[in-house]
């Protein structure tokens, strides 16, 4: 038997007895950066296929959604740092060592480039709209422009958002610190997660049934890669080192079992998985159904992962 | 050069006189501290054996904390010690999740914080506040570059441990054991 006390007093806040300094900003953050991620990957995609026509919910309504998803994304952020009047410096300096570094400069190059994609259906968002009148004429160039742009747009979105989408796990397995988070399958997994919330929300705004089928398709097989990549992760940590091994209990029996498992296994995953494919084979189902569900199983992934990541520690 | 600490767990005796210089010499706020002593007690009763150990930031060789900074407020400084520059911190949080030693704190003044093995003393000539009380002069402080340094010595002669070497920190407070 081992124990240790601390018998100086120590009690520094969000550390002691056990680390909390990171909460629902972050974890906000990193689903709706996802999130954003996910909508404006399909939303490129559809662009450089040349589907435009076919998936306009994708292409045109669910990508309203993430310039505001990045926004209220970063000012969750802002809201987290303790010295904020110095975040200025993030936009003065690129570490490649540093995830968030190269995180924050990703999420700085995909904000713009979400907005411009906005921009560029702004004609068709308000058709009737007057801009003979005084200074819009110079919006009306602007938004020709980025019409006519917006393949290029979309060739910038292909790389970045996967960069994003897999920057928001990235961000959290490089603390080796934090043996639940240490683990390289965290990466790939936010990023599969942030398509499947992508495709969720292109459910949600699309009117289409064809459109819709297609990303039901689309998100059945992310959700069959996610609970691959879930289960592979828990494997790896049960057969790694101690640390690890006592990480993975903390979801294998521990404090986050029953959230994890109902919240993100069952109803965030199994679930709509289930009700997508009755619906693929003709039953009739809401497609919203599976859509929230989906989306709840995301923002609660990352809830729970943040919270029990910071439980996990290395003892000596 | 490369300044490191042995600590003489066997001599130490929990006083935690340490913790409270280093309070007083770097004008630490109230309730933080940069320092602080952990019991260590392991076996059953009546077999048990305490082990008492000050303990502070390890200037790790490979410091996640600065591998991790996002503007490089973290960073290591000559002689091997880790520090933070107040005026380019953020106050994100990144270095305290990555360091497994949880040796940082969040200053009320919004930047994150720590032990500098007094950087401002170490640079005058001067041993580090709380090596410097020590009642029962467990502790040593100086350059294991230099072969022919006290702590060189305590290092070649005593069987030694780091905290947490698992970790990939190669951290540089060694514990005498």
């Amino acid at each position: 038997m081992k124990e240790e006390i601390f018998i100086s007093g120590r009690n520094l806040p969000h550390i002691d007895p056990h680390l909390e300094l990171w909460h629902w900003p972050i974890s906000l953050y990193l689903f709706l950066g996802g999130l954003a991620a996910g909508i404006l990957f399909f939303a490129a995609l559809v662009v450089l296929f040349r589907k435009e026509d076919k998936y306009i919910g994708a292409v045109k309504y669910a990508t309203i959604i993430a310039p505001i998803a990045i926004g209220v994304g970063l000012l969750a952020l802002l809201y987290d740092l303790s010295h904020v009047w110095y975040a200025w410096r993030l936009y003065v300096t690129i570490r490649l060592e540093s995830p968030m570094s190269w995180g924050a400069w990703t999420l700085m190059l995909v904000m713009p480039v979400s907005m411009l994609w906005t921009l560029s259906y702004f004609k068709e968002y308000f058709p009737k709209w007057n801009w003979d009148f005084g200074f819009l004429s110079y919006f009306d160039w602007i938004i020709d422009f980025v019409i006519y742009h917006r393949r290029v747009l979309a060739w910038i979105l292909v790389p970045s958002t996967i960069l994003l989408g897999i920057y928001t796990g990235i961000l959290l397995s490089a603390f080796n610190a934090r043996p639940l988070w240490n683990n390289s399958i965290l990466g790939p997994l936010f990023l599969t997660s942030g398509l499947s919330t992508g495709a969720a929300t292109i459910i949600l705004m699309s009117k289409s049934h064809a459109e819709r089928r297609m990303f039901s398709m689309i998100d059945l097989v992310l959700i069959g890669i996610e609970l691959f990549l879930i289960i592979h992760m828990l494997m790896g940590m049960l057969a790694g080192s101690q640390v690890q091994h006592e990480a993975s209990l903390l979801l294998l029996g521990g404090e986050f079992t029953v959230s994890f498992w109902v919240f993100v296994i069952i109803l965030g995953l199994a679930f709509p998985a289930i009700l997508e494919i009755f619906e693929l084979v003709g039953f009739k189902v809401p497609a919203i159904i599976p859509a929230l569900l989906v989306l709840l199983g995301g923002i609660m992934f990352r809830f729970i992962m943040v919270e029990a990541g910071q439980l996990t520690r290395y003892l000596y | 050069m490369r300044y490191a600490m042995a600590i003489d767990t066997k001599k130490c005796v929990g006083c935690s006189d340490c913790v409270v210089a280093c309070q007083t010499e770097n004008n630490v706020p109230e309730g933080f501290c940069r320092d602080w002593v952990t019991e260590s007690v392991s076996g059953t009763y009546p077999q048990v054996e305490i082990e008492l150990r000050s303990e502070r930031c390890n200037h790790c060789e490979d410091a996640p904390c600065v591998r991790c900074c996002p503007t490089g407020a973290s960073q290591i400084v000559d002689g091997g010690i880790v520090i933070v520059e107040h005026d380019e911190c953020i106050g994100c949080g990144a270095c305290i999740e990555s360091c497994p030693y949880d040796a940082r704190y969040v200053h009320p003044e919004g930047y994150v914080d720590k032990c500098t093995f007094c950087l401002h003393r170490v640079t005058e000539g001067l041993q580090p506040a709380c090596v410097s009380v020590c009642p029962t002069k467990c502790m040593y402080f100086g350059d294991i570059d230099d072969p022919n340094s006290e702590i060189s010595n305590m290092l070649k002669t005593r069987k030694q441990k780091t905290l947490a070497p698992e970790a990939g920190t190669n951290p540089h407070i060694f514990y005498l054991i």
